[in-house]
C-alpha cells in the first residue's frame, strides 16, 4: 500500500516535472540561416516583403484608425477579455526593433515573442505557421525599412487563467501546425498557391471558420461560416445556398478584388478591411489562385440564415428612385430614415446610384434576418479605396437611435432582401457594444 | 482627357478621374450653381441629372459619368418639368437664402419627369435627401404639387 | 508683383454705383438715429469722408435710364430682407418692387454702425426693426423731389402732380414724365426738410405678399454665392485646423500630399494647415495625404461632461448677476402653498448653414482683396487688415450673398485664416471649408445650465419666480478687450428676465461662466435658450396646479394685451381644446422677443419606441406692421423647422476636446419628410414691425417638449430631447418593423420567444 503511494507520488511527481518543463523551459530558437541566404537582399528583398505583408494583412489588425500603420493598439474584444496587438514597427523600445530574424520566425510559427513569452491565438500564428521561414523573413525585412513609431499598446485586459500565457503552450501543442504548408502534388500549380495565400496568409479560417471549445480553428466545418466582434463572416465554403457555391468565378474574383462584385453587394466590416487593406493589392493570378482554391472546399452547410433572396418582390417591384407601393411600410419608420439617408446613395432598386459599391441588391448582409453585419454597418458605416477614389458610407451611430436602427433595418431586410426579421433596438443596443 | 456632355455642350476636362463631378462642373468647367453642401451624399445640395436622373455629383467619380448627358441647374429650365418647378418655386416664394434650392430644384425637377403627379409620399422619398437648412420644405411640397397642376 | 484681379462682375463696385448722372440721394440708416440725413448730387458724391456733417449709410439711385439701385447696409441671407427694406422704400417712392434693384453696401463700420449691435451687422432681427421709418422717409423725401422737377419742368404747382408707378403725372392736363427723365433735374432740387408719409390704408406694397427680389435668380444657379467666385488665376485651398479645440500645430510632413496632382502649395498657419490647389477636389486630396502632427494643448481632456458639470457648480456656487428682482422673493417663496423646482440644460450648438464657410482673398504687397459673405464686413475687413498688416482702407471687401449666416458669420475668423493663407502666396486663393470643419471648428450657441422655480399660491397661480441662469457671456466675445466680469450681458436673460405674464415678485439673475469653447450668436441665442426654459417650466406648473396650460397661460396674461392675443389666436387655430388620439399631445409656447409675440402649438404623436412623429403647427404671429407677409410666414416656417431640428437632434459635444460631430449623418438636420404641417395666423397690429427671422425658432423647442409632456406625461428638461427616455416598458424588446398584415402572426410568435433570445445575449 505505501509503496503505491510512493510509486504515485513518484508518477505525480515526474508528471508534474515534464508539464513545468514544458510549460516552463525556455524556448529555443529556430536556425534560420539557410532561409536567409535563399534571400534576396535590399530593395527587392523589401518590395517582396512588402507585397507579403499585404497579403498576410498584418496592418489590419496592427493599426488602430487614424493611426500610423503597424503601431499597434487595436482592441481585440475576446469572451475572455480585451487584448490589444503589439506595435510592429522597428522601434527600439516600444516596437520590434531589437527582435532578431529568429526571434521574428518564431513568433510567426509559433507565437512566441523575443522574451519566450507565448502569444495569444488573437495572433494568427496558427495560420502563419504554415508560411515558409524565407516569406516570414520577407516581410521582416519589410517592416524593418519603415520608419520606427514610438507607441506603447494598452496593457490586456484579460482575467485569471488567461492571463497566464504558458497556458497556450497546451493550446499551441494540440493546434498549431509545424512547419510550412506542403504542396498536393495532386492539385495544380494554381490551386497550391492559392491555397498557400488562403491558408498561410489571407488566414481566411481564421474568421470564417467555426471555432471549437478550445477557440481553436474547428477545420472538420472549414469555411462554413462564424462569428466574431459583432460581425458576421458567412459561409464560404462551395455549399449553393449558405455559401458561395452559387457565385461564379468573376464574382468571386471581383469581390476579392474590387470589394463588390455586380448582384453580391459588397464587402464591409472586417471583410471590406480585408480587401481595403490586402486582397485589392495582390497581382490577378494570386487572386484568381485564392477563388480556385476556396471554390474547391467541399461544402458546408450552416443554419445562418443568410440566405440570398434572388428576387424579392419589393425590390424587384421599385425603380431607382421610388420604392414599390407597398402598403405594409407605407408609413413606417424604417422608410422614412432610409428615405431621409441612405437613398441618395442606395436608391430603391438595389443598384446603387452614384457608384456600384452602394448596390444592396444580392447582399447577405441585406438577406440576413438576423441584420447582424447591417447593423454594424449602419452604426460604424464602410470604406473601401476602389480605381475611381474612396467609396465611404459614414457612421450613423452618434445621431440615429437604437429604435431607428432597429426600424431602418428591418425595413432593408424587408426591402432588398425579402426577409421577415424582427430586429429590437435591444439587438441595435448590443452591437453598439460589441 | 475625360469628355463629358454638359447641359448639352461637349467638354474635355484633363482631370483625375476620382475627381467628383462636382468639382469638376464647379471648378474646372466653372458652373457655380451646382452647390457644395456636404460631400458625403447626406444633404442633396451637389444634385445633377445624369440622363435626367438625380445623382449626388459630390460622390460620383467624374470618370464614371461616362456618355450620360449631365444636366446642371443652369438648363433645367430648358426641359418642360424643370421650367415647371422653377416657375411653382417663384410663385410659392419657397426660397429663403436660396443655397440648397439648385438640389432642391434638381430633386423635384426628375421627379416630376417620372411622375406627373406625385403623393405625398412620392414627395417624402424624392425629396428627403435633400436639405434644407432654411426650412422650407413645407413649401417645397406645396411647389412640387402646384408645379404637377400646371 | 501680380496685377489687381478684377472684380467679378457680380461684386458691388461702390464708386460706380455712385458716379454718373441723375438722382442720387444718400441717407443715414443708422448713423443718425432714426432722423435721415440727406442729399442730392450729380457731381462728387460723399465717399470716404465720415466725419462729415453728411454720413449716408445707404442711397438711392435713379438714373436717367429710369433704373432704380438702392444701396443697403443690411446682409441678404435668406431671410428677404432686401424685398423688406425695398419694399419701405418703394412704397413712398411710388414705384413697384419689380422696377427697384437692392444691392449690399461696401464695409464700413462708422457708416453702418447698427446701434442695435454695435457695428456693422446683420442678425438679431434687427433688420426691419430699425429701418421702418428711415427707408421710408428717404423713399418719401425722393419722390418728392422727383415731383418738385416735374412740377418746375410744366411751371404748375407741385400739388397738382401725382406720382405713381415711376411716373409723375400732372393731374389736370395729363401730361406724364417718367422718374427717368426727371432725375438729373430732380438732382437740383432742393432737400425737402418735411416729409410726409403715407397713411398706411394707402398702402400699396406694405402688407402686400410681394415676390422677393433675390430669388429669380435662384432657381437657375444665376446668383453667385460666396462660395462660387471665381477671379483670374485663382487656386482653391482648404484646411484643417487643430482639431482639439485651441491646440497648435506640430509637424507635417506633406511629401505625399505634394505628389498629389494639381496640389500647389501648402500652406502653415499656427493652428491650422492649408492645402492650395487647382480646383478643391486636388486640394482636398492633398490635405488628406498630409501626415499632420498636432500639438493638444489645455484643452486635451476637456469632455462634454465635465463642461456641463462646471455649469452646474457654477450655478450653485458662484455668485450671480442680477437681471431683475421684484417685491419680496424670499419672503413669498417660504409662504408658498407649493413649490416647484426644476433645472434645465442646453447643448452647444452648430450653426451648419448650407453654405461652407469659404473665403476668396488676394493679398498683393500693397492691398488685399476680399470675397465673402458675411455678416459683419467691417470686422471682416478689420480682421484682414491686423492679419495683413495693410492699413484699413487698403482692404477691399466684396460682400457676397449668404447661403445661411444663424449667426455663423457674425463673427469672421474664417477670413482671418484666409487672409493669413493667401498672404503666404502671391496669387488669389479660395478658402473653402469642408463640412466636417465648418462643423468642428464652428463658434458655438453655448451651454446653458439653468435652476427655475417658483411658489404657489392657493389658486395655483405663481406669488414669485426665480430664473438662475448660467452660461457663457456670447456679447464678451465683441468686446475688445472682453466683458466686465459683474455687468449683465442682457443677452444671457433676453426672453428669461421679462416673461410675458403677470409675475409681481420675480427674480432673475445670471452666473457667468465662460466655457472653453468659442461662443458666438445663433439664431436668438437668448431667447432660444431662455424661453425653453420658461415656457417648459410655465407647464410644469400649469401641471402642478392642475390647469390646463392654455388656461394657466390665460390667466397670467390678463395685462399682457399682445400675448393674450397671440394666445386665444393659436388656442382657437388649433382647436386646443378638441380631444387627440392616444399617444397624441398639443404642446403651446408663448414668449415676447425682438419685438414680435408668437404663440405656437405643436401636435405630436410619440410611438411606444419613444419615437416623435411632428404632426402639424399651428403659430400666431403679432410681429407689428406686416411688411411683407409672404416673408414672415416663411421666416416662421423656416425658424419653427431650425428650432425643431435642433431641438430634436442637435448636440455639440466633446471627447479629448475634439468636437464629436462632423457632417450631416451625426450633426442630423431635420428632413422634408420630417417637417410638421405649418399654419401661421396674423394678429392685425399697428405696432412698428418687430423682428422675424428668430422668432419662431424660440417657439420650437418649449412647444415640443410640452407636446411630449401631454403626449406621455413624461418632461423632457435636456436638449436635445432623449427620444430614449420616452420609450414605454419592453419597447426595447420589441421589434420596431412595420410589419405586412398575412405575416402579423408569425412576427407575433418570433416576439413571443425574444425574451429567451436576449436572455441567451447576455451569457
Ligand atoms: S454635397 Fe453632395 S449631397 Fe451634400
Ligand atoms: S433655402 Fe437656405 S438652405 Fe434651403
Amino acid at each position: 500500500m505505501k509503496r503505491l503511494g510512493l510509486l504515485l507520488l513518484a508518477a505525480v511527481v515526474v508528471i508534474a516535472a515534464g508539464v513545468a518543463i514544458f510549460l516552463f523551459k525556455p524556448a529555443s530558437l529556430p536556425d534560420v540561416s539557410a532561409a536567409q541566404a535563399k534571400l534576396p537582399a535590399g530593395q527587392a528583398l523589401i518590395d517582396r516583403g512588402e507585397y507579403l505583408t499585404r497579403a498576410a494583412d498584418c496592418v489590419a489588425c496592427h493599426t488602430t484608425a487614424g493611426d500610423k500603420p503597424y503601431a499597434g493598439g487595436l482592441a481585440f474584444k475576446l469572451p475572455f477579455g480585451t487584448i490589444y496587438s503589439p506595435n510592429i514597427t522597428a522601434d527600439k523600445d516600444t516596437g520590434i526593433g531589437n527582435w532578431s530574424d529568429a526571434e521574428f520566425v518564431r513568433a510567426l510559427h509559433q507565437g512566441i515573442d523575443k522574451d519566450g513569452q507565448n502569444l495569444y491565438p488573437a495572433f494568427s500564428y496558427a495560420a502563419y505557421a504554415q508560411m515558409t521561414t524565407e516569406d516570414a523573413l520577407a516581410i521582416k525585412a519589410y517592416l524593418f525599412s519603415l520608419p520606427p513609431v514610438k507607441a506603447d499598446a494598452p496593457k490586456n485586459e484579460l482575467g485569471f487563467p488567461f492571463n497566464q500565457r504558458y497556458v497556450m503552450r497546451f493550446w499551441n501543442l494540440l493546434f498549431v501546425p509545424s512547419g510550412p504548408l506542403q504542396p498536393d502534388p495532386a492539385q495544380t500549380a494554381e490551386w497550391n498557391r492559392g491555397a498557400y495565400l488562403v491558408e498561410a496568409m489571407a488566414h481566411c479560417g481564421e474568421c470564417h471558420t467555426p471555432r471549437n471549445l478550445f477557440y481553436a480553428v474547428d477545420n472538420g466545418r472549414k469555411f462554413a461560416g462564424a462569428e466574431l466582434q459583432g460581425w458576421k463572416a458567412y459561409n464560404i465554403s462551395s455549399d449553393k445556398r449558405t455559401g458561395i457555391g452559387g457565385w461564379s468565378d468573376q464574382q468571386l474574383f471581383d469581390y476579392l478584388s474590387k470589394g463588390h462584385a455586380e448582384n453580391r453587394g459588397a464587402a464591409t466590416g472586417s471583410m471590406g478591411e480585408a480587401v481595403d487593406f490586402s486582397l485589392r493589392h495582390l497581382t490577378p493570378e494570386d487572386i484568381k489562385a485564392i477563388v480556385t482554391y476556396v471554390k474547391s472546399v467541399p461544402p458546408q452547410t450552416s443554419t445562418d440564415k443568410a440566405v440570398v433572396e434572388a428576387e424579392p418582390a419589393a425590390l424587384t417591384a421599385s425603380t431607382a428612385y421610388a420604392p414599390a407601393a407597398d402598403a405594409a411600410t407605407q408609413d413606417g419608420l424604417g422608410l422614412k430614415l432610409f428615405q431621409g439617408a441612405c437613398a441618395s446613395c442606395h436608391g430603391w432598386n438595389g443598384e446603387g446610384l452614384q457608384t456600384p459599391y452602394a448596390a444592396l441588391k444580392g447582399s447577405r448582409t441585406v438577406n440576413d434576418p438576423d441584420g447582424t453585419n447591417l447593423i454594424q454597418v449602419i452604426l460604424k458605416g464602410a470604406h473601401m479605396t476602389t480605381p475611381q477614389g474612396r467609396q465611404s458610407m459614414p457612421a450613423f451611430a452618434t445621431a440615429y437611435s437604437d429604435v431607428e436602427i432597429a426600424a431602418l433595418s428591418n425595413y432593408v431586410l424587408g426591402h432588398f432582401g425579402g426577409k421577415q426579421s424582427a430586429i429590437t433596438p435591444a439587438d441595435v443596443a448590443k452591437a453598439r457594444t460589441q | 482627357m475625360i469628355a463629358l456632355n454638359v447641359n448639352g455642350e461637349e467638354r474635355n476636362v484633363d482631370v483625375p478621374e476620382d475627381m467628383p463631378l462636382l468639382w469638376v462642373l464647379r471648378d474646372v468647367i466653372g458652373l457655380t450653381g451646382t452647390k457644395f453642401g456636404c460631400g458625403i451624399a447626406q444633404c442633396g445640395a451637389c444634385t445633377v441629372q445624369l440622363d435626367g436622373r438625380p445623382v449626388r455629383s459630390c460622390v460620383l467619380p467624374v470618370a464614371s459619368v461616362g456618355a450620360r448627358k449631365v444636366t446642371t441647374i443652369e438648363a433645367i429650365g430648358t426641359t418642360p418639368a424643370g421650367k415647371k418647378i422653377q416657375d411653382a418655386w417663384l410663385d410659392l416664394e419657397v426660397i429663403q437664402c436660396g443655397y440648397c434650392q439648385s438640389g432642391q430644384i434638381m430633386s423635384a425637377s426628375a421627379l416630376l419627369d417620372r411622375n406627373p403627379a406625385p403623393s405625398d409620399r412620392d414627395i417624402d422619398a424624392a425629396m428627403s435627401g435633400n436639405i434644407c437648412r432654411c426650412g422650407t420644405y413645407t413649401r417645397i411640397r406645396a411647389a412640387i404639387k402646384q408645379a404637377a397642376k400646371a | 508683383m501680380s496685377k489687381p484681379s478684377s472684380s467679378p462682375t457680380t461684386a458691388t463696385s461702390r464708386r460706380a454705383f455712385l458716379q454718373g448722372g441723375g438722382l442720387l440721394l444718400g441717407f443715414a440708416l443708422f448713423g443718425a438715429g432714426i432722423k435721415p440725413v440727406l442729399a442730392a448730387s450729380t457731381a462728387q458724391p460723399v465717399d470716404g469722408d465720415v466725419t462729415a456733417a453728411f454720413a449716408p449709410d445707404a442711397f438711392i439711385r435713379i438714373g436717367t435710364d429710369g433704373l432704380i439701385t438702392l444701396i443697403l447696409p443690411n446682409i441678404e441671407m435668406g431671410q428677404g430682407t432686401h424685398t423688406g427694406e425695398a419694399t419701405l422704400i418703394a412704397e413712398e417712392l411710388e414705384v413697384g418692387l419689380d422696377q427697384v434693384k437692392a444691392v449690399d453696401a461696401p464695409p464700413n463700420d462708422k457708416l453702418y454702425a447698427t446701434a442695435a449691435l454695435g457695428g456693422q451687422a446683420t442678425g438679431g432681427s434687427t433688420s426691419m426693426r430699425a429701418t421702418w421709418e428711415p427707408l421710408r422717409k428717404a423713399g418719401a423725401t425722393a419722390r418728392m423731389m422727383l415731383i418738385a422737377a416735374a412740377a418746375a419742368e410744366w411751371s404748375v404747382p407741385a400739388g397738382e402732380c401725382v406720382a405713381r408707378l415711376g411716373v409723375v403725372t400732372h393731374q389736370p392736363t395729363g401730361r406724364q414724365l417718367a422718374y427717368g427723365a426727371l432725375a438729373d433735374a430732380a438732382a437740383r432740387q432742393p432737400v425737402p426738410s418735411q416729409v410726409t408719409l403715407k397713411d398706411p390704408k394707402d398702402f400699396q406694397l406694405i402688407g402686400k405678399s410681394s415676390r422677393r427680389l433675390d430669388t429669380p435668380g435662384k432657381v437657375n444657379g444665376a446668383v453667385k454665392y460666396g462660395i462660387d467666385i471665381r477671379v483670374p488665376d485663382m487656386k482653391v485651398a482648404t484646411v484643417a485646423a487643430c482639431p482639439v479645440l485651441g491646440g497648435k500645430l506640430g509637424d507635417v510632413d506633406d511629401r505625399a500630399a505634394r505628389a498629389v496632382p494639381g496640389v500647389r502649395d501648402i500652406v502653415r498657419l499656427d493652428n491650422a494647415v492649408a492645402v492650395i490647389g487647382d480646383h478643391f477636389w486636388a486640394a482636398k486630396k492633398g490635405l488628406e495625404a498630409l501626415d499632420i502632427s498636432w500639438v493638444d494643448g489645455a484643452n486635451a481632456n476637456l469632455a462634454s461632461a465635465n463642461i456641463m458639470a462646471a455649469l452646474k457648480a457654477a450655478s450653485e456656487r458662484k455668485k450671480p448677476i442680477m437681471a431683475r428682482q421684484e417685491g419680496d422673493v424670499d419672503g413669498r417663496m417660504k409662504a408658498a402653498a407649493t413649490k416647484v423646482e426644476a433645472t434645465y440644460e442646453l447643448p452647444f450648438l452648430a450653426h451648419a448653414p448650407m453654405e461652407p464657410i469659404n473665403c476668396v482673398v488676394h493679398v498683393r504687397p500693397d492691398e488685399c482683396e476680399i470675397w465673402v459673405g458675411t455678416q459683419v464686413p467691417a470686422i471682416a475687413q478689420g480682421l484682414a487688415a491686423q492679419v495683413t498688416g495693410l492699413p484699413l482702407d487698403k482692404v477691399i471687401l466684396h460682400n457676397q450673398l449668404i447661403g445661411g449666416g444663424f449667426g455663423r458669420r457674425l463673427v469672421a475668423e474664417s477670413v482671418a485664416q484666409a487672409a493669413a493663407i493667401a498672404k503666404q502666396v502671391s496669387y488669389p486663393v479660395k478658402v473653402i471649408w469642408t463640412r466636417e470643419e465648418d462643423i468642428q471648428h464652428d463658434l458655438y450657441r453655448p451651454a446653458y445650465y439653468d435652476r427655475i422655480s417658483a411658489g404657489l399660491g392657493a389658486d395655483g397661480l405663481p406669488t414669485v419666480w426665480v430664473d438662475h441662469v448660467a452660461g457663457g457671456s456670447v456679447l464678451g466675445n465683441y468686446i475688445p478687450g472682453g466683458w466686465p466680469e459683474d455687468k449683465l450681458d442682457d443677452d444671457a436673460v433676453e426672453g428669461a428676465a421679462k416673461p410675458p405674464y403677470d409675475l409681481p415678485v420675480i427674480q432673475v439673475d445670471w452666473v457667468r461662466e465662460d466655457p472653453p469653447v468659442p461662443i458666438t450668436w445663433w439664431r436668438g441665442v437668448g431667447p432660444t435658450h431662455n424661453v425653453f426654459v420658461v415656457e417648459s417650466f410655465m407647464d410644469e406648473l400649469a401641471h402642478a396646479a392642475g390647469k390646463d396650460p392654455v388656461e394657466y397661460r390665460r390667466t397670467l396674461t390678463r395685462n399682457q394685451p399682445r400675448a393674450a392675443g397671440v394666445l386665444e389666436l393659436a388656442a382657437e387655430k388649433s382647436g386646443w381644446s378638441t380631444p387627440l388620439a392616444a399617444g397624441m399631445g398639443r404642446g403651446i409656447s408663448l414668449h415676447d422677443a425682438f419685438g414680435s409675440y408668437m404663440a405656437a402649438v405643436l401636435e405630436i404623436s410619440v410611438s411606444p419606441a419613444g419615437e416623435i412623429t411632428l404632426h402639424r403647427a399651428v403659430v400666431a404671429v403679432d410681429c407689428g406692421i406686416t411688411i411683407n407677409p409672404n416673408t414672415v410666414e416663411a421666416q416662421i416656417e423656416g425658424g419653427l423647422i431650425f428650432g425643431l431640428s435642433a431641438a430634436l437632434y442637435s448636440g455639440i459635444t466633446f471627447t479629448d476636446g475634439r468636437v464629436d460631430q462632423s457632417n450631416f449623418h451625426d450633426y442630423r438636420i431635420l428632413r422634408n419628410n420630417e417637417a410638421p404641417k405649418i399654419e401661421i395666423y396674423h394678429v392685425k397690429s399697428s405696432e412698428s414691425p418687430g423682428g422675424i427671422g428668430e422668432t419662431a425658432t424660440v417657439s420650437a423647442a418649449p412647444a415640443l417638449a410640452n407636446a411630449i409632456f401631454a403626449a406621455t406625461g413624461k418632461r423632457l428638461r435636456t436638449l436635445p430631447f432623449n427620444r430614449d427616455a420616452l420609450k414605454t416598458d419592453g419597447a426595447d424588446k420589441k421589434s420596431v418593423s412595420m410589419i405586412p398584415p398575412l405575416a402579423a402572426p408569425i412576427a407575433a410568435a418570433l416576439a413571443s420567444v425574444k425574451p429567451a433570445d436576449t436572455e441567451l445575449e447576455k451569457l
